[in-house]
C-alpha cells in the first residue's frame, strides 16, 4: 500500500527536527521548539524532585502523591485508547483488576512483589489479546458496552474463583519483610517510575508513524484504511499498550491497599476517573491527561467529602467539557499561548516570511488533532 | 418439567429485556447513537413510579398515564438539549456525553433516594398466580410484562411501517442527508425517537422495579442486559430484539437453576459466543453487521 505524498514527506520530517519539505513553496517543518525544550528539561527536574521526595519529605507526602500519580498513568493511557486511536474502553477496570490479582497470584508463588509489577503488565497484555479479538469488531457506543460487559465477567470469575479469596479477596503477601517506611517509599518510586513510564511511552509512541496512523484511524477508520493505515493492527497496539500499562497500574493499586477484592478493583469508577481526567484535561494531548490528573485530583481532596455529590460534579463536568469545550482545559490554554510542551505533530512555516504565518500549513497535518 | 417452567420463566422475563432493549436499538438505528445512560434512565422512570405511586397511595399501573408522557418529554429534552449537540461534535462525542450523563444520574439517586434496593407497588397484580399444569405456575405479572413487551414492539412495528411519521423515521435512518434534501425535518423525528426510546425505558423500569428490586446503581447492569439484546437479535431488528431478549432469560433462568452464581456469567458469555460468530446478531442484514463494526452501510430499520 502507498501513501499519498503528505505522509511520506511527515515520515521523512520524523527523522530530522527541521526539513524542507518536497513542495514547490520553501517550507521549514518543525516537530520540535524551544517551548519544548524547556519543558522537558523542567519535567527532568520535577520527576528528579519527585524522586527525592522519600528522602527529603518522606510519608506524609507519598500518600498524596501516588493517588496523583496513579492518576497521570491512568489518564496518560486511557488517552492513548480514545484520544489517538479512538477506542473508547470504558472496561479498563477489567486490567485493574487484571493486573492487581496477577501480582497476587505471582507473589504467592514467591516473586518480590515489586518485580511482580511488570509480570502484572505483562499478564494483563497477555490477556487483552484475546479480548481485543472479541470487543475490536465492534466500534463506538458498542464497543464501548462490550467493554463494560468483559470488565462484569472478569469481576464474575473473579467472584467465582475460590483460589483468590472469591468475594471476600485476598491480601497481597511476600512484604512481611520490608518495614512500613520501606515499602511504602519502593511503592511511590514504583508508582513514580509507571506514571513517568506511561506518559513518556505514550508520547514516544505518539511521535512515531504510529501516532498519525491512530488519528488517522481514530477519526475516520474507512477514510485511514483507504491511505494505507493498517487499521487492525494500530488498534491492537493501543489496545494491548494500553492494557499492558493499566495492568501495571492494577498492581500498584494492589501494593497501595495491601489487598485485593472484586468489587474494589473492578471497580467501575476507575474507568469513570480516566473519562474525566482525559476530557477535562484536553483529549488528545500529551499534556492534557497530566492536567486532567492534577484536576482530580484537587477535586478529590475538596469534594470527596461530599460523597455522591462530588461524582455528579465529575460526570457533570465531563458532559460540559465534551459539548463546549471539547479541547479540554490545556487545549484552552496552549490555544490562547501557542504553546506545544510536547509536540506531537508537525509545524510547518513558509520559510522566509514570519513564524506565525501560517502559509504552508496545508500539506502536513496539523499540529495537534482534535477528536 | 422444571426445565420447561425455567424455559418458559426465563422467555417471560426475557419479554423485559427486549423491552429495554426496543429503546436502545430504535436510537441506534435512527440516531447512531448509544445511550449509555439507557438503563439509568429506565431505572429513572422506576423511581419516578415510586414518588407518583406513593404520593398517590395507588399501585403503579395507575401513575402510567402521567408517568409515560412525563418520560417521553425527558427523552425529547435530553435529545435536544444533550444528544443533538453530541451528535454534531463527532463519533466520540455521544458515547463520552451518555456515559457523564449516566454516571451523574447514578449519583444524583445517591443523593435523592439512597443507595436502599426498592420495590414497587404492583397492587394485586403482584402476586396473583395461574397453574397451567402440575409443576408449572405463571404469575399474571410475568405475563403482563411479556405481553406488554410483545404489544410494544408491534405498536413501533406497526408505526414505522403504516404511518407517515415511520416513514420519515425510515428514511432519516437510512439517509440523513438525503432525508433532509427531501423535506423531511430531523430534528423532531430525532426528538420523538428519543422520547419513545426513554418511554419504552422508563415502562420496563416500572415492570423491573414490580418484578424486584432497584437501586440506584442499577442502570450500568441494566444497560448491559439491554445491549446483549440488541446485539443477540440483530442491530435494528425489532423482533431480533425480543428474541435476544427472550434468549438472554432464558438462559439465565436455566443456568440459575442449576447455580445461581454463574446465571448472570452464562448471559454475558452467550453475548460474548455471539460476538464471535456472528459479530452482526442472529437476524440483521449484511449492512447493519457493518454498522456495528463502524464500516458505513445504510439502512436499518424495516
Amino acid at each position: 500500500m502507498r501513501r499519498p505524498a503528505v505522509f511520506r514527506a511527515a515520515r521523512a520530517g520524523s527523522r530530522d527536527a527541521e526539513l524542507v519539505a518536497p513542495v514547490s513553496v520553501a517550507v521549514a517543518v518543525s516537530r520540535w521548539s524551544r517551548t519544548a525544550s524547556v519543558f522537558t528539561g523542567a519535567s527532568v527536574v520535577v520527576v528528579a524532585a519527585l524522586a527525592a521526595v522519600p528522602f527529603v519529605i518522606g510519608g506524609p507526602a507519598e500518600q498524596p502523591l501516588i493517588t496523583l500519580l496513579t492518576f497521570v498513568a491512568m489518564a496518560s493511557l486511557w488517552n492513548l485508547l480514545a484520544g489517538f486511536s479512538g477506542l473508547t474502553s470504558f472496561g479498563q477496570n477489567a486490567f485493574i483488576g487484571v493486573g492487581a490479582y496477577a501480582l497476587y497470584l505471582v507473589a504467592v508463588h514467591g516473586v518480590n512483589p515489586f518485580a511482580g509489577i511488570l509480570l502484572a503488565a505483562i499478564a494483563a497484555a497477555v490477556v487483552s489479546l484475546p479480548v481485543s479479538a472479541l470487543v475490536l469488531r465492534l466500534s463506538g457506543g458498542y464497543f464501548a458496552v462490550a467493554t463494560l460487559v468483559v470488565a462484569a465477567v472478569f469481576q464474575i470469575v473473579a467472584t467465582l474463583s475460590p483460589s483468590v479469596g472469591g468475594t471476600t479477596g485476598v491480601s497481597v503477601p511476600g512484604l512481611a519483610g520490608y518495614s512500613d517506611v520501606l515499602r511504602e517509599a519502593l511503592t511511590y518510586w514504583a508508582t513514580l517510575i509507571v506514571a513517568v513510564a506511561s506518559v513518556a511511552g505514550v508520547y514516544l509512541l505518539v511521535r512515531r508513524t504510529f501516532g498519525l496512523d491512530a488519528r488517522a484511524v481514530g477519526s475516520d477508520p474507512v477514510a485511514a484504511a483507504s491511505s494505507g493505515v493498517r487499521v487492525g493492527r494500530i488498534k491492537l497496539l493501543a489496545f494491548v499498550a494500553a492494557a499492558g500499562g493499566t495492568g501495571a497500574v492494577g498492581a500498584l493499586i494492589a501494593l497501595q491497599t495491601l489487598y485485593v477484592e472484586p468489587t474494589s478493583v473492578f471497580s467501575i469508577q476507575y474507568s469513570v476517573d480516566m473519562l474525566f481526567m482525559v476530557l477535562i484535561g484536553g483529549i488528545a494531548t500529551i499534556e492534557g491527561p497530566i492536567v486532567g490528573a492534577l484536576v482530580l485530583f484537587l477535586l478529590q481532596e475538596t469534594l470527596s467529602a461530599y460523597g455522591a455529590w462530588y461524582l455528579v460534579i465529575v460526570g457533570g463536568l465531563a458532559v460540559l467539557a465534551t459539548l463546549i469545550a471539547s479541547r479540554g482545559l490545556w487545549g484552552f490554554v496552549a490555544e490562547r499561548l501557542g504553546w506545544s510542551l510536547l509536540p506531537v505533530g508537525y509545524r510547518v512555516r513558509g520559510s522566509g516570511s514570519g513564524p506565525d504565518s501560517g502559509s504552508g500549513r496545508g500539506p502536513a497535518p496539523p499540529a495537534r488533532a482534535t477528536p | 418439567m422444571s426445565w420447561v417452567n425455567a424455559g418458559l420463566q426465563g422467555m417471560l422475563l426475557g419479554g423485559q429485556y427486549a423491552l429495554i432493549a426496543c429503546g436502545l436499538s430504535l436510537a441506534f438505528g435512527v440516531m447512531r447513537i448509544v445511550n449509555l445512560a439507557h438503563g439509568d434512565l429506565a431505572v429513572c422512570g422506576a423511581y419516578l413510579g415510586l414518588v407518583l405511586s406513593s404520593v398517590l397511595g395507588v399501585p403503579v399501573w395507575v401513575t402510567l398515564p402521567l408517568l409515560l408522557p412525563a418520560a417521553f418529554a425527558v427523552g425529547m429534552g435530553l435529545q435536544v438539549v444533550l444528544f443533538g449537540r453530541a451528535l454534531r461534535h463527532g463519533v466520540l462525542a455521544p458515547v463520552l456525553v451518555t456515559f457523564g450523563l449516566s454516571v451523574m444520574i447514578e449519583n444524583l439517586l445517591q443523593v435523592a433516594a439512597t443507595s436502599d434496593p426498592r420495590g414497587l407497588n404492583g397492587g394485586a397484580l403482584t402476586l396473583a398466580s395461574f397453574r397451567i399444569t402440575g409443576g408449572i405456575t405463571v404469575s399474571w405479572l410475568f405475563l403482563t410484562g411479556f405481553l406488554t413487551a410483545c404489544a410494544v414492539l408491534s405498536c413501533l412495528q406497526l408505526l414505522l411501517s403504516r404511518t407517515s411519521w415511520g416513514r420519515n423515521v425510515r428514511a432519516t435512518a437510512d439517509d440523513l442527508d438525503t432525508a433532509r434534501l427531501v423535506g423531511i425535518r430531523v430534528r423532531p423525528v430525532f426528538a420523538s425517537v428519543a422520547g419513545i426510546a426513554v418511554a419504552t425505558a422508563a415502562l420496563a423500569g416500572v415492570f423491573i422495579g414490580t418484578i424486584g428490586t432497584f437501586d440506584p446503581q442499577a442502570g450500568t447492569n441494566t444497560l448491559i442486559f439491554a445491549f446483549e439484546a440488541v446485539v443477540i437479535g440483530g442491530i435494528g431488528s425489532l423482533w431480533g430484539t425480543l428474541v435476544g431478549g427472550v434468549a438472554l432469560g432464558i438462559t439465565q433462568v436455566v443456568v440459575g437453576e442449576v447455580n445461581q452464581a454463574y446465571a448472570v456469567l452464562a448471559v454475558h458469555l452467550l453475548f460474548l459466543a455471539v460476538l464471535t460468530v456472528r459479530p452482526g446478531g442472529l437476524f440483521t442484514s449484511h449492512q447493519s453487521a457493518a454498522q456495528v463494526r463502524g464500516v458505513r452501510g445504510q439502512g436499518v430499520l424495516g
